[in-house]
């Protein structure tokens, strides 16, 4: 399911302490600075995984399961609230 | 963020392939415009799915008032609009997300457009201006197939201080003036201007946002600017 990273807002609200989806984030790829709500998002069982709109390379993946939730954020340089 | 038990209150009929689902979640607090929820929905077999849906509407704490469009393909849709009676449960999370939100304090202009069932959450914000007797200037411009495909229509033509354009992409109503098509560089004339420097929110399918966003773009809108959200779907 192609969505935009509005969609991150609640599988990641148990993991930081900011809402990150108006957090400003900087793509370790391309270096392109948006605001994580801009992120392509794409949604399956497996979980979730957001793309830079500039470069569509990962930024950062989701897993949510019952015995808690992993993120991967290997493609972010950094995230300011 | 803990997911809290709610339970369907009513259910109308918003369409034919939509309805306006209400459920009561004890706990649920604080949801601005444009916010959304996380569905959760377990079947009788343990399988679970989750999905987002806009508010519809923010006048309640302790409620939470969906607006539901079936996708035929859909895995969740088709069960909320086809299947769901009151009385039964789901889970919910929220209020979710900062970025696609209208608050009452906001003076500035307001641009609105909306693809089929993204008039969801412009919706909220409209009912919210409304209700904070907000004199903030807002444009709506819906884009819909026909006028049996529209959500609320009565009340957003009949809002005060809400200048409602309708584009109607299949089948336009007898006398209306616009010939059926998708929005283009021209229907931009019924909004604001980037001189006018509106806030702009565009919901709707993600093929309607992209070309909507390049419109604004293109017509010479700050891209900070320009809010977008996007849903799935085929």
């Amino acid at each position: 399911m192609a969505l935009d990273g509005n969609a991150l807002a609640g599988p990641l609200a148990g993991i930081y302490a900011f809402d990150v989806t108006t957090a400003r984030a900087r793509c370790a790829h391309c270096g392109v600075v948006a605001r994580l709500a801009r992120a392509l998002v794409f949604a399956s069982a497996m979980g979730i995984v957001a793309r830079c709109r500039a470069c569509e390379e990962v930024l950062l993946t989701v897993v949510e399961r019952p015995d808690g939730t992993s993120v991967s954020a290997r493609g972010l340089a950094w995230l300011r609230p | 963020m803990t997911w809290l038990v709610a339970e369907v209150t009513e259910i109308v009929e918003v369409t034919a392939s939509a309805r306006a689902i209400t459920l009561r979640v004890p706990g649920f607090r604080g949801a601005l415009a444009g916010q959304h929820v996380d569905l959760r929905l377990t079947a009788d077999d343990g399988y679970q799915a989750v999905r987002s849906y806009s508010l519809a509407d923010t006048a309640l704490d302790d409620v939470v008032e969906l607006a539901v469009d079936r996708v035929d393909d859909g895995e969740v849709s088709p069960y909320l609009v086809d299947v769901l009676e009151v009385g039964d449960q789901m889970e919910v999370r929220g209020p979710l997300g900062g970025f696609f939100v209208w608050r009452p304090e906001n003076v500035e202009p307001v641009q609105l457009i909306a693809g089929g069932s993204g008039i969801v959450p412009l919706a909220a914000m409209v009912r919210a201006r409304r209700r904070a007797a907000s004199t903030a200037p807002f444009r709506l411009t819906y884009s819909v197939r026909s006028v049996a495909d529209a959500f609320f229509a009565e009340e957003l033509s009949a809002s005060a201080g809400v200048d409602t354009t309708w584009v109607y992409t299949r089948e336009p109503p007898p006398g209306h003036a616009r010939p059926a098509g998708r929005l283009a560089p021209a229907d931009l004339a019924s909004t604001f201007g980037p001189s006018q420097d509106p806030a702009v929110f565009v919901c709707g399918p993600t093929g309607f946002v992209e070309a909507a966003a390049a419109l604004l773009l293109d017509a010479g809108h700050d891209a900070a600017r320009i809010r977008t959200e996007r849903f799935g779907g085929a």
